[in-house]
């Protein structure tokens, strides 16, 4: 059997994600990995640098507090492997930005990973990831 | 439903060259497009802010997408590098084209 790249990669991070945490992992799909690929544009992208700050344990899913940071960004993009969408936000640092680093605060539907992107200046591409526990999901009804 | 209501911290007085921390919070419910209204079983719209964005003097500081899993109420802090005085403009705009905004002006300290 033949592998693409993107399969290739998608088998990486599940393999790693699989050792870090005894989950059931990625039994539901939500497309995370197409929507990094095309913040990407499937250029490489280097392992650390980026940082996710958010509790270990998050009570209520509908407001996680989560920060992201990475020095020399010009953006990230912040990505959920457990919500029924993937997309959460992309930050964009401007002329006048201080750091590359901004807080908001979340939805969350379950125990997931999250994972950030980020652009540098100089076009190359880093990542990092973060597990967070839901207690209560965010997704309502 | 409640009138959306854009709220932003920032320093009155700035020298040039310092970093100051802005805190923004919009009052506005993020209405996700997955939820169904519990008596009728029909989806409620989907109706969120997508953009948001601070400029200083018309150059951005930070500009950020928003997608459905952005909480209620959407809050944001970053840093800035004040490089003197002037006015710092935020805005945000609604999945139905409303621009909400709000300008604070920061003085030389």
């Amino acid at each position: 059997m033949q592998l693409t790249r993107r399969q290739t990669m998608a088998l990486g991070t599940a393999a790693v994600a699989a050792a870090a945490l005894p989950l059931p992992a990625f039994a539901e799909e939500n497309g995370w990995e197409k929507v990094l690929a095309e913040f990407t544009g499937g250029a490489d992208v280097a392992e650390g640098g980026v940082d996710i700050g958010a509790p270990e344990i998050a009570e209520n899913g509908n407001t996680v507090p989560v920060e992201v940071a990475a020095e020399g960004a010009a953006a990230i993009i912040l990505v959920s492997t457990g919500n029924p969408r993937p997309e959460v936000a992309t930050f964009k640092f401007g002329k006048f930005a201080a750091g590359s680093s901004a807080s908001t605060r979340i939805r969350l539907a379950k125990t997931q990973e999250l994972i950030a992107v980020a652009k540098m200046a100089d076009g190359s591409f880093a990542k990092g990831s973060r597990t967070v526990k839901v207690t209560i999901g965010g997704c309502g009804g | 439903m409640a009138k959306i209501k854009p709220r932003v911290k920032v320093p009155r007085k700035a020298k040039a060259g310092d970093t100051i921390t802005i805190k923004t919070l919009i009052s506005h419910p993020m209405e996700t497009g997955l939820r169904k209204d519990k008596k009728t079983g029909d989806l409620i719209p989907r109706k969120i802010i997508n953009k948001f964005n601070a400029s200083f003097e018309g150059e951005e500081i930070i500009s950020v997408d928003l997608d459905p899993a952005i909480s209620a109420n959407p809050y944001f802090q970053f840093e800035m590098k004040v490089p003197g005085e002037g006015t710092i403009r935020f805005e945000w705009t609604d999945d139905d084209g409303s621009v909400y905004d709000i300008e604070k002006k920061i003085k030389a300290a």
